[in-house]
């Protein structure tokens, strides 16, 4: 169970980031595999005829 | 309802990113003519054999228009008409295909010509054939039994 | 409202008995699906002759009927109403006979479906496309599962109707409400698969008309065809959102935006059908990217997925002192099966939705369109991401119902089950994958194509498709054997029905995400502006329909 003096999430804005950060770098990984995978695949269909 | 601020950024980022996929399909589409094939004409399947250009299938010089060449295909299970044809590199072709009985696939392998044949439907796509080689077509839209040994050939030769 | 919850911890016997009644016949439905697809990719390995004249298209509508159409949905059916007796209350007679019709509504008509494709009477693959004709009996059966899904639907409705009547102004537990948002997505999406099958295809089989217009048909099946698949994914979401959280002993990130993620998914899951026709001739452009535009709507609830999770579990590790970066990922409980199996899943929906949002993309669908691609993407979303975590969820809820428990020795063979299921996907769905953008078709069986060079080149990433389909394959008799352990064999106990609560539980949920006419206002508003006029276009311009053909 979440103890309740670590979990500032709601407490206050500053700690609010801080305690996400890795949350943040997560998405943008999977936000970057999105486009990577995207740009691939248009890159065969711009080049094929 | 309280968003995060870091949900906030990530948001704005991945709809930022899909916009920009959208404009790029868009453009692409809308202003450089690559639209997926969507023909809209219509024909009587059952009379594909006495119906231009379906009567001459095969590739078709042609004059005045943006393309130079029609390279006509019919699809019947488990068959195309052309099985084979040869077209030379470089040529801008108009691909026209129907199909006399099912719905059929029509895929050259490795290349961007792929489409479906539906009865009742003509479809049609135009583009350039800038690289040499053999490209295999093949149906794949199931088909029934003999679907899988459906195929053609179109040979780019300079 | 979490008093409310806390205070039914137990599914009522009655409703456990209808919950199990429908997982029998999905883990049924699994070992005959599963079979099919493996003698699948041994078929199309090139090194194996299937025996006693059965077809591979035979096989292939086998393996798509009773795992995409009948597993799935007696799973969800049976998952949906046991979680809405556990959070909204045991359902009343009413509601509880309702279900029970509907199941066997749905039984006779799966039988009906099976026996004909047995009888190689409707080897039409699991989209049955015009004009290929099964026989009557087969459409009959589908149009009975579909009947009988309306039935377990209103019992759901039924009972959120009752709580909300009970509880004035009250939110509704969440997975009550996301159960409601699944089931009202589904009775608004399989209008049209029962509007083609009702009043095309049924009567174009038993020969009371001659021809049927295959475009409109191909248009309903599809409008109905994507938010199936959301209604696959949907009930994964709901054991992601809300039962994860609290295995790992953390919490749900907010509460308010998983429900308004689920309205999200709500609106912009049906109008999206032509995506799946983008490569259709009788189809303007224009109407085909107004829905590729709805289509990435429907990405955003998922993006918003995606980060909810991760926060949970970012929070959880924090509340344990995790430190760094990534120090929270240490604190999840790697072994518990109930989190590992999906979270394998989750993290397949990541190539998963990569290549969904690619075969989306308008025209660069020509570079995919039905090749084998699109097979290795569905079954990361659906083979993967969803039915791991109904086996996730199987493993605490099959106990759970029959008043036993998951032993240290089963969560062992289950943690083995998913990451064999892991290594399996891998190889088979890389191959699909990689072999698709090189061309080769889906839906065929092997062929050389008469020695051509392109063809050859797909050979070894089938025998690739055929390593991993075998991984799979043992992965199934492992959960089938856990299920029957589970079902009948292991001792007597108490296992959780795992409900999360949310962190901020001050935030009481918006009670404009319950208004019902507004949201299915909208959905309605959408889907008459995705689909009026190009439906009014396909018939006013329609060709001579077509008779029916029987190539198998």
């Amino acid at each position: 169970m979440a103890q309740p003096g670590l979990d500032k999430r709601t407490q206050t804005k500053v700690e609010d980031q801080s305690s996400l950060k890795g949350t943040l770098a997560s998405v943008f990984l999977l936000g970057f595999f999105l486009i990577i995978t995207w740009v691939g695949v248009f890159l065969l269909f711009v080049n094929r005829f | 309802m309280h968003i995060h601020k870091f949900e906030k950024i990530w948001l704005i980022f991945g709809v930022a990113t899909l916009l920009v996929f959208l404009s790029v399909i868009g453009v692409s589409a809308f202003y450089l003519g690559n639209q997926p094939p969507s023909c809209l004409a219509t024909i009587n399947p059952e009379k594909v054999d006495t119906t231009a250009p379906f009567d001459k299938p095969g590739l078709n010089k042609v004059e005045g228009k943006e393309w130079d060449y029609e390279l006509v295909f019919v699809a019947s299970a488990f068959n195309y008409t052309p099985g084979e044809v040869e077209v030379p590199l470089g040529a801008k072709v108009k691909v026209i295909a129907t199909t006399k009985d099912v719905v059929h696939g029509f895929n050259a392998a490795g290349t961007n010509i792929n489409m479906m044949l539906e009865p009742g439907y003509i479809s049609e796509l135009v583009t350039t054939f800038d690289k040499a080689g053999e490209f295999l077509i093949v149906c794949n839209e199931y088909c029934g039994a003999g679907h899988h040994l459906m195929s053609s050939m179109i040979k780019v030769v300079e | 409202m979490s008093s409310f919850t806390e205070k039914i911890k137990k599914v009522d016997p009655r409703d456990a008995k209808l919950g199990m009644a429908h997982f029998y016949v999905a883990f049924i439905g699994l070992f005959i699906g599963g079979m099919a697809g493996l003698l699948q990719t041994l078929v199309r390995s090139g090194q194996y002759t299937l025996p006693a004249g059965i077809g591979y298209y035979q096989l292939l509508t086998l393996h798509g009927v009773v795992l995409a159409l009948v597993m799935t949905t007696y799973f969800i059916m049976g998952f949906q109403l046991v979680a809405v007796s556990r959070t909204a209350g045991t359902l009343s007679n009413k509601q509880r006979t309702t279900a029970w019709i509907g199941f066997w509504l749905m039984t006779i008509g799966t039988v009906m479906a099976a026996v004909m494709i047995l009888l190689n009477e409707a080897s039409v693959l699991y989209t049955f496309y015009a004009p290929l004709q099964a026989h009557a009996l087969f459409y009959v059966g589908l149009t009975l599962v579909i009947a009988g899904s309306w039935l377990g639907s209103a019992a759901i409705i039924m009972a959120y109707v009752a709580w909300r009547k009970q509880n004035p102004g009250q939110p509704s537990p969440l997975l009550t409400f996301m159960a409601l948002v699944n089931t009202l997505m589904w009775v608004v999406a399989t209008i049209g698969v029962a509007s083609t099958v009702l009043f095309q295809l049924l009567p174009w089989s038993l020969g009371i008309v001659e021809r049927v217009d295959v475009a409109v048909s191909r248009t309903l099946f599809w409008y109905f065809g994507h938010p199936l698949v959301y209604f696959w994914l949907l009930p994964a979401y709901m054991a992601w959102y809300v039962v994860v959280p609290k295995i790992i002993g953390g919490k749900i990130f907010s509460d308010s935006l998983a429900r308004l993620s689920f309205i999200l998914f709500l609106l912009f899951s049906i109008p999206v059908g032509f995506h799946h026709q983008l490569m259709e001739p009788g189809i303007d452009a224009a109407w085909k990217f107004l829905q590729v535009v709805l289509t990435f709507l429907v990405i955003i609830p998922s993006l918003m997925t995606a980060f909810s999770l991760f926060a949970t579990f970012e929070t959880f590790g924090r509340s344990k002192g995790a430190t760094g970066l990534f120090g929270w990922l240490k604190e999840l409980p790697w072994g518990d099966a109930r989190f590992l199996i999906p979270f394998i899943g989750m993290l397949s929906f990541i190539p998963g939705g990569a290549g969904g949002i690619i075969n989306a993309s308008n025209q660069m669908n020509q570079v995919v369109h039905n090749t084998i691609w699109v097979t290795g993407h569905f079954h990361l979303t659906v083979a993967t991401a969803v039915i791991l975590t109904f086996f996730g969820i199987s493993y605490w809820l099959i106990p759970h119902l029959t008043g036993r428990t998951l032993t240290k020795a089963m969560n062992k063979l289950a943690i083995l089950q998913g990451v064999l299921w892991a290594i399996g996907m891998t190889f088979m769905s890389g191959a699909m994958h990689a072999a698709g953008l090189l061309g080769a078709p889906r839906r065929s069986a092997f062929s050389e194509y008469g020695g051509a060079a392109q063809a050859a080149e797909w050979i070894p990433y089938q025998i690739a498709q055929a390593v991993g389909g075998s991984i799979l394959f043992i992965a199934i008799i492992l959960v089938l054997y856990i299920f029957i352990n589970l079902a009948f064999f292991a001792p007597k106990g108490e296992e959780e029905f795992p409900v999360g609560e949310a962190a901020n539980l001050a935030e009481k949920a918006p009670m404009v995400l319950e208004n019902w006419k507004l949201w299915l206002g909208i959905v309605v508003l959408l889907i008459a502006f995705a689909y009026t006029i190009p439906f009014i276009d396909l018939i006013e311009n329609a060709p001579i329909g077509s008779k029916g053909y029987k190539l198998w």
